[in-house]
């Protein structure tokens, strides 16, 4: 490393914070594994635990952009594999919802995803965190008058 | 339009106060959620709010070794509500346990919050952990620093501790949140459905039936025995392995508490550990099972001749037919797309044949209803199959097989008798080369994982053809030689140094035919020699791996259970809880969990036997209290939620109040879809409750490092400049 370089400086000075709905049985349990395989991922996503992506309320997500997240992201079990039957369904049905509805609320896509992940796919979190991490640094902070 | 006027227009604001955005998120939001503002000495345990226990674990240098844990603990003391916070080298010893029992006391702790591991992991523990200090054990929330933190940012010091401050805020945000709930406890029915009828299963099933419980053993095949039966001989000690399995299969068969429903599907499983609901479909054999006594006079009437998937193919079998033997039940089973009165509605030959008119042609598959309090998945493994074109000629060369045709082949009661020939010319070869490795360790055409068994089946062959024919020369090409269990070793030193077996390391890279004799040349380095050799054989065995069973794949979807990244089951702890499955009341047998040999797999089936039983010899198994709880006051009875609910648990009702709805807490599952939908907020999922979820999200976004807001201040700035 050069002496006297400051690498904080260099940093982008925008870091941004994703929230991160996981269902218990396999978006948690991919987060999991992301961990016992030691696969490294950026640290801005925070997750909050929830039984079944059925369970994210569309008001949860509205409530982490009006906050100042950056990013929202909604996990759970593959389509037809979910543990609760079809809760994953629920989850994709609101998706689309809020999808368009936060486009016209002037969001880009990017900030707001639905993924499933199984609980084999630790890759496949690290990979989408990652992913989200470059786009959501790439678009910078939500305008003005967004959230 | 502005994110916080939108969820105001969506009423959101008015219903659940705890999910209302607000512009100016002030420091007490950020830090628990919408609650009064605390002064540091309220903070410090004189509030209303609950008294929160901190305890953060290093788990040796797992978590320490990255996150600067006393920093999180500094950050912790100064939370609202916190009156403890401390640090662990292991939190789940039980040093650690007795050091969090006495803070409990001490500081007369009433949310306790344990920053570790996973709570896949050990949150049951510490669950029984603040139980014993007097606590209701669902007080209780775990912060993952380990699997979520630490382990995934290892490289990042600085910021996994930020995270990790971050995730205990809301860790303690929640808790102070959390309510005392009661397990639910329901009775378990004294019986058990076993899925499988390989060796595994009827393992788990004979011992669960020699304990004195009801086992329902559920095969597809029309015969128990798997792919044990069909094997020649067992690794390493040369046991003819239907003679070991065919007396457990008649046992299995014969004992008062099992049921046998062979050639049978599981169709549904509902309900939960203790109460499982099982509907089966009883293919129709179109042979009364009663009736049919095995004589097979049936089979030799029958004019039609299919190859029998049982010899892998290679030998014929009758449209009526047992596929071995030794089957058990032995019972006949007419193969409708193969019978002749089912293409032209003639024929019955057999019906003609048969004295004791156990033939009905008119036959349908019926549905058994069962209910059991425990399920043992043990649906096993299916061979790779070189499907991939050019995957060693498979498809091209006639003398080209897999092992377990080997075993056919070399089987006394498979369709040579146990002469060793080669299908293109019906001769006994002189010269066989067994490949190592297909399908497996190769992720280019099969899977990565090993699997196992190949090398010792591949050596047990070898002996075996030696042993029929003692000048066959014999040449194995493998990558590397894993003889890890009792007695492996040893074979491979006697195939070895006995039968003169040759090991060639290497992996071929070419075969060619020679298409007047149908020998195949083989061109492979020798990675030993360092030289590229060329060798011709008369037949090539191709040592293939083992894959997860197409009919696993369909039970897995039945029973939600889940995969390891190999596509096997994956068990609830690779370590200390190998049999069990993330499902309570379901486990795991044999090969349906992972590559494994006949002992492991007997191994397995035990300790899931015993494993089901514990839960069985209790009278009731305590079920986890999180279910969904509907305010009446707040219902307006639209059934949005009766809607969502796969499970049928809301019911909606007419009172004196108008129409409302309430959960049938036996029904709920607790995925909290209906706390998601209700319109009203009238619905709470317990443990996960909108004020909770509030609570860690307004937490998660008030942290300490560059926020968004400030980042847009920065860049505002940066533009003014």
């Amino acid at each position: 490393m050069e002496k006297g370089v400051d690498l904080e400086e260099r940093r982008p000075i925008y870091e941004p914070k994703i929230v991160a709905f996981c269902c218990n049985w396999c978006s948690y349990a991919g987060a999991d594994l992301a961990g016992t395989t030691r696969l490294q991922y950026p640290t801005n996503v925070r997750i909050v635990r929830v039984m079944c992506s059925g369970r994210v309320d569309p008001a949860f997500v509205l409530k982490a952009f009006s906050l100042g997240a950056d990013g929202v992201l909604v996990a759970g079990c593959h389509p037809s594999d979910c543990h609760y039957i079809n809760g994953n369904e629920k989850a994709a049905m609101r998706g689309t919802f809020l999808s368009e509805f936060l486009e016209d609320a002037g969001l880009e896509p990017q900030r707001f995803k639905v993924e499933w992940i199984a609980g084999s796919e630790g890759q496949k979190f690290a990979n989408i965190v990652k992913q989200m991490v470059a786009e959501l640094e790439a678009l910078g902070p939500i305008a003005e008058g967004c959230a | 339009m502005d994110l916080a006027t939108f969820a105001g227009s969506l009423g959101l604001d008015a219903i659940t106060p705890a999910l209302a955005g607000s512009d100016n998120v002030n420091s007490s939001e950020l830090l628990g959620g919408n609650e009064v503002k605390r002064t540091p000495t309220e903070a410090n345990g004189n509030s209303s709010g609950p008294r929160i226990g901190v305890f953060i674990c290093h788990c040796g240098s797992n978590i320490a070794g990255t996150v600067d844990t006393s920093k999180v603990r500094e950050a912790a003391e100064k939370l609202p509500g916190v009156v403890a916070a401390k640090e662990n080298k292991y939190t789940c010893s039980d040093l650690g346990q007795d050091e969090i029992i006495a803070a409990i006391k001490e500081n007369k702790v009433e949310r306790v919050v344990v920053a570790a591991c996973s709570p896949r992991m050990h949150e049951p523990t510490f669950r029984s952990c603040i139980q014993e200090a007097g606590l209701n054990p669902y007080l209780l929330q775990m912060v993952n620093l380990r699997e979520q933190c630490s382990w995934v940012h290892s490289r990042e010091k600085d910021k996994a501790t930020e995270k990790a401050i971050d995730l205990v805020r809301m860790g303690v945000a929640k808790a102070a949140k959390l309510v005392p709930l009661e397990a639910r406890e329901v009775p378990v029915e004294q019986s058990s459905l076993v899925i499988g009828g390989g060796v595994a299963g009827i393992q788990a099933a004979l011992d669960l039936a020699q304990m004195g419980f009801k086992v329902y053993l559920v095969e597809s095949e029309p015969s128990i025995g798997g792919r044990m039966a069909q094997l020649d001989k067992t690794f390493p000690t040369g046991d003819c392995a239907i003679c070991i399995l065919a007396p457990k299969m008649v046992e299995l068969a014969r004992h008062p508490n099992i049921t046998l429903l062979s050639y049978s599907e599981v169709e549904e499983v509902t309900g939960f550990i203790g109460s499982y609901e099982v509907k089966v479909r009883r293919k129709a054999r179109y042979v009364v099972e009663k009736k049919c006594v095995g004589c097979g006079v049936c089979a030799d009437s029958c004019p039609v001749k299919v190859d029998n998937e049982f010899d892998m193919g290679f030998g014929k079998r009758k449209a009526i037919y047992v596929p071995f033997p030794q089957a058990v039940p032995l019972k006949y089973t007419i193969d409708k797309d193969n019978c002749i009165h089912f293409k032209t509605g003639k024929c019955k030959a057999c019906v003609k044949a048969c004295a004791n008119e156990a033939i009905d042609h008119e036959m349908e598959d019926e549905i058994v209803e069962l209910k059991v309090g425990t399920i043992i998945c043990a649906t096993g493994f299916d061979t790779y199959v070189p499907m991939k074109r050019g995957v060693y000629k498979y498809w091209e060369y006639q003398n080209v097989i897999t092992g377990l045709e080997l075993e056919r082949l070399l089987n006394a009661s498979g369709p040579t008798g146990g002469h060793l020939i080669r299908p293109s010319d019906e001769k006994t070869p002189k010269r066989v080369a067994f490949i190592q490795c297909v399908g497996s360790r190769n992720k280019k055409i099969g899977v990565n994982y090993c699997s196992r068994v190949c090398c010792m089946y591949s050596m047990k062959n070898a002996q075996i053809i030696k042993e029929h024919e003692p000048d066959t020369e014999i040449a194995v090409y493998y990558n590397d030689i894993r003889a890890f269990g009792k007695g492996f070793e040893e074979l491979y030193h006697r195939v070895r140094e006995e039968y003169g077996i040759e090991f060639i390391r290497g992996r071929p890279a070419k075969l060619s035919e020679d298409p007047e004799t149908n020998s195949i040349t083989i061109r492979a380095e020798e990675t030993l020699l360092n030289k590229i050799t060329e060798r011709q054989f008369d037949l090539i065995v191709l040592a293939t791996g083992l894959q997860p069973s197409e009919g696993g794949k369909r039970i897995g979807k039945i029973l939600s259970l889940s995969l390891s990244p190999d596509g096997f089951f994956m068990e609830a702890h690779p370590k200390l809880r190998p049999v069990d499955t993330a499902i309570d009341g379901i486990y795991l047998a044999g090969c349906a969990q992972g590559p494994k040999d006949i002992p492991d797999s007997v191994a397995q089936a035990k300790a899931a036997a015993a494993s089901a039983a514990s839960i069985m010899a209790g009278k009731n198994v305590k079920i986890e209290p999180l279910t969904a709880l509907i305010d009446e006051s707040l219902c307006v009875g639209c059934g949005l939620c009766e809607e969502m609910c796969p499970y049928g648990a809301p019911e909606v009702f007419e009172s004196d109040k108008g129409t409302k709805a309430k959960i049938v807490e036996a029904l709920c599952h607790g995925c909290g879809t209906c706390a998601a939908a209700c319109p009203q907020k009238a619905i709470t999922a317990n443990q996960f409750t909108d004020e909770q979820i509030a609570s860690e999200i307004v937490s998660a976004l008030g942290g300490i490092g560059v926020t968004a807001e400030k980042a847009k201040k920065a860049a505002k700035k940066a533009e003014e400049a």
